[in-house]
């Protein structure tokens, strides 16, 4: 409760740093991830993890202890566990004869389990078996995804938009074209999901877009959905609201016509038309006979007084 | 035969574009959905399932084809947006994303605006707004410019004072030094009590608030259900008089005297009240004077009209004027046109006054 955080003040400026990284915003900070192991972890299922946490770094937490909970059974822990690190998506490792290599993806909202997606491992070729040379770690990476499947059925829409949330990293305005390295691809086929991650080659088209070749590097991995636990539609739509700050301001008294041509109005003060500064003319300049007519014999600079 | 060859010339260098453009286009059947500010794209097409079917090396063949063709189509996207370079003419080429557009849930609900704190209101009442204080102050004794508070501020550090002066009616006896302490100490728990009760309101605030919709399950707390059981009862045919109770539940009296409108006294109430009310009502039934005060009255009235053109009038102004126009038009409410006003009232009163006065002195 964000009143109980205020009623303890912080007494150090460290201390009120943390707390208001913490704290909800407007713009919010950029999603953690943590990757838990559960009791019986095999080493398929840690190796996915840890790879995993490779490509995610830093924004992901790796616990290195084994933990015993059931995700779907009761999600006390995991919440607990959100708190703390301050991690709003989780991934969930662990292996039993009923559901071998299981891998439960979810997110959290206000530190509650939001949507929660059980996948089976049935392939996992992991980033030390690939021997070539990898992208640096924290590239931002591209997202692909391939199937109509993925727009029809409703939890393969929840896991595809678990999927962009999970990996999609910092949002940033502006991104360098040479550094796109990285691209992470999607296809949703025969009630299998394909993940495959590429690194992409720049090499020269006869114009300004490169030609693009992929290789193959990193963790590629074979999933089947299981079990779901997706949020009602009311509690998704809240989570989703964003508040009226982030919308751009419109700005007034500009228009625009079919053509493209902006149009304002300009408001100016009343101006007095006599005093209008024109381009001076030296030959319509007032002779100096007509000016003392005007002014009515006024007296000039020099004039005595008897 | 120039045209022939002018035309030939054309055709050739289309041809050498097309060429060029083949290595980097894409067939597809639809169109991919972009979003550039994810670095996302949508493929809807259906892959070909019956070759992914088949074997290893097959399928990942197929797949990288397939991943290869989506990552053109958005690498061609991606170059097309406004690039420049970044840090001078030798920089790396940057382009300006797009805001992202994939509706993605927030981590946590957006944050609540507070409640003003007490003195909040009292400043927006008073029109009064914040100095931006300087940093460093001038040290006169020191002749530099030292920090407000903190590490070696100006006025040096109050735990080394070594005076403290009497001051002119306390007793000489007084440890002055306990004094100041205990001072101290009282304005920090004062202000920490201020403090909490500021955060008090606010949270009172913040649980009344939300009157229409109910939070999801898992995000109600035990007042705003309280409040929807008791609605939930009320609403029945007999306003909730024949709704059963849990066990331990207790019995909510009848409020039967709630609401504006019909309000009713109980039949066997306070005796003594109601004779009271009885006489009084004879009373002025009984009395030439007419009960309803027609100078009143008609005061009210002009009053209420005048707010209302005053309200107005500030809304049509408040454009021009803007935050600070309404900040300093209430403490302008005491100024001149109050103090004109009531002056008017008041020779309005007289003459109707007089003539009431002179009807009662009459009966009298």
């Amino acid at each position: 409760m964000e009143a109980l955080d205020r009623v303890v003040k912080p007494k150090t400026k460290r201390a009120k740093r943390f707390l208001e990284k913490r704290e909800p915003k407007l713009n919010e900070n950029t999603k953690n991830a943590m990757l838990i192991k559960g009791g019986n972890a095999n080493l398929t299922v840690t190796e996915v993890l840890k790879d995993i946490y490779a490509v995610k770094k830093p924004f992901a937490v790796l616990y290195k202890k084994k933990n015993i909970t059931r995700p779907f059974e009761d999600q006390t822990s995991l919440e607990f566990f959100s708190k703390k690190s301050d991690c709003s998506l989780f991934l969930f490792g662990s292996h039993n004869k009923k559901r071998p290599n299981n891998l439960i993806i979810g997110r959290m909202f206000d530190y509650h389990v939001l949507d929660m997606i059980e996948l089976g491992i049935e392939k996992f070729v992991s980033l030390k078996d690939i021997k070539n040379s990898k992208c640096p770690e924290g590239t931002k990476p591209m997202l692909i995804f391939a199937g109509d499947v993925f727009d029809v059925n409703e939890e393969y829409k929840r896991l595809k938009s678990l999927l962009i949330d999970f990996f999609r990293g910092p949002t940033v305005p502006s991104i360098r074209l040479a550094g796109l390295e990285y691209v992470l691809h999607f296809t949703a086929v025969d009630g299998k999901i394909y993940m495959r991650s590429y690194k992409v080659l720049l090499k020269k088209s006869g114009c300004k877009i490169p030609r693009i070749e992929l290789e193959e590097m990193g963790p590629s991995l074979d999933l089947v959905m299981r079990r779901t636990h997706l949020a009602s539609d009311d509690l998704f739509k809240l989570s989703l609201k964003q508040p009226k700050g982030l919308k751009p301001k419109k700005k007034k008294n500009i228009s625009h016509d079919a053509l493209g041509t902006t149009y304002g109005q300009i408001h100016m003060q009343k101006q007095d038309l006599s005093k209008l500064q024109t381009r001076k003319m030296k030959g319509l300049r007032k002779r100096p006979a007509e000016k003392s007519a005007e002014d009515g014999g006024a007296s000039p600079k020099k004039s005595k007084s008897a | 035969m120039a045209a022939a060859r002018v035309e030939a010339v054309l055709a050739a260098a289309e041809e050498r574009e097309a060429e060029k453009r083949r290595s980097i286009t894409v067939e597809k059947e639809l169109e991919l959905e972009y979003d550039l500010g994810n670095l996302l794209a949508l493929d809807r097409n259906p892959p070909a399932a019956a070759a992914l079917r088949g074997a290893g090396s097959r399928r990942e063949a197929l797949l990288r084809a397939l991943a290869r063709d989506n990552t053109q189509l958005l690498v061609s996207r991606l170059w097309e947006l406004p690039a420049e370079r970044a840090g001078g003419a030798g920089g790396p080429l940057v382009a300006q994303l797009p805001e992202p557009k994939f509706p993605l849930p927030r981590e946590k609900p957006p944050p609540r605006p507070r409640p003003p704190t007490r003195w909040e209101q009292f400043a927006r009442l008073k029109g009064i707004r914040r100095k931006r204080k300087a940093s460093l102050v001038w040290d006169e004794q020191a002749k530099e410019w030292r920090r407000r508070w903190g590490y070696r501020r100006a006025g040096g550090d109050p735990s080394r004072a070594w005076l403290a002066e009497v001051p002119a009616g306390a007793d000489p006896e007084e440890d002055q030094f306990a004094r100041l302490r205990r001072e101290k100490r009282e304005r920090v728990a004062r202000n920490e009590l201020n403090r909490l009760r500021n955060l008090a309101r606010a949270h009172r605030a913040r649980s009344a608030a939300p009157a229409a919709p109910l939070h999801p399950t898992g995000h109600q707390d035990r007042d705003e259900l309280r409040r929807v059981a008791r609605v939930a009862r009320v609403s029945t045919a007999s306003l909730g008089r024949f709704q059963p109770r849990l066990p331990k539940e207790p019995a909510e009296p009848p409020a039967r005297g709630a609401g504006k409108k019909r309000r009713f006294q109980p039949l066997l109430g306070d005796l003594a009240g109601e004779r009271s009310r009885q006489l009084e009502l004879l009373r002025d039934m009984g009395s030439k004077r007419p009960v309803l005060d027609i100078t009143r009255a008609v005061n009210k009235q002009l009053r209420q009209e005048e707010a209302e053109a005053a309200a107005a009038n500030k809304g049509k102004k408040q454009g021009k004027r803007g935050k600070r126009g309404r900040r300093q038009q209430r403490p302008g409410r005491s100024g001149k046109r109050s103090g004109a006003r009531r002056q008017g009232q008041g020779q309005r009163q007289k003459p109707a006054g007089g003539a009431a006065a002179g009807a009662r002195r009459k009966k009298a």
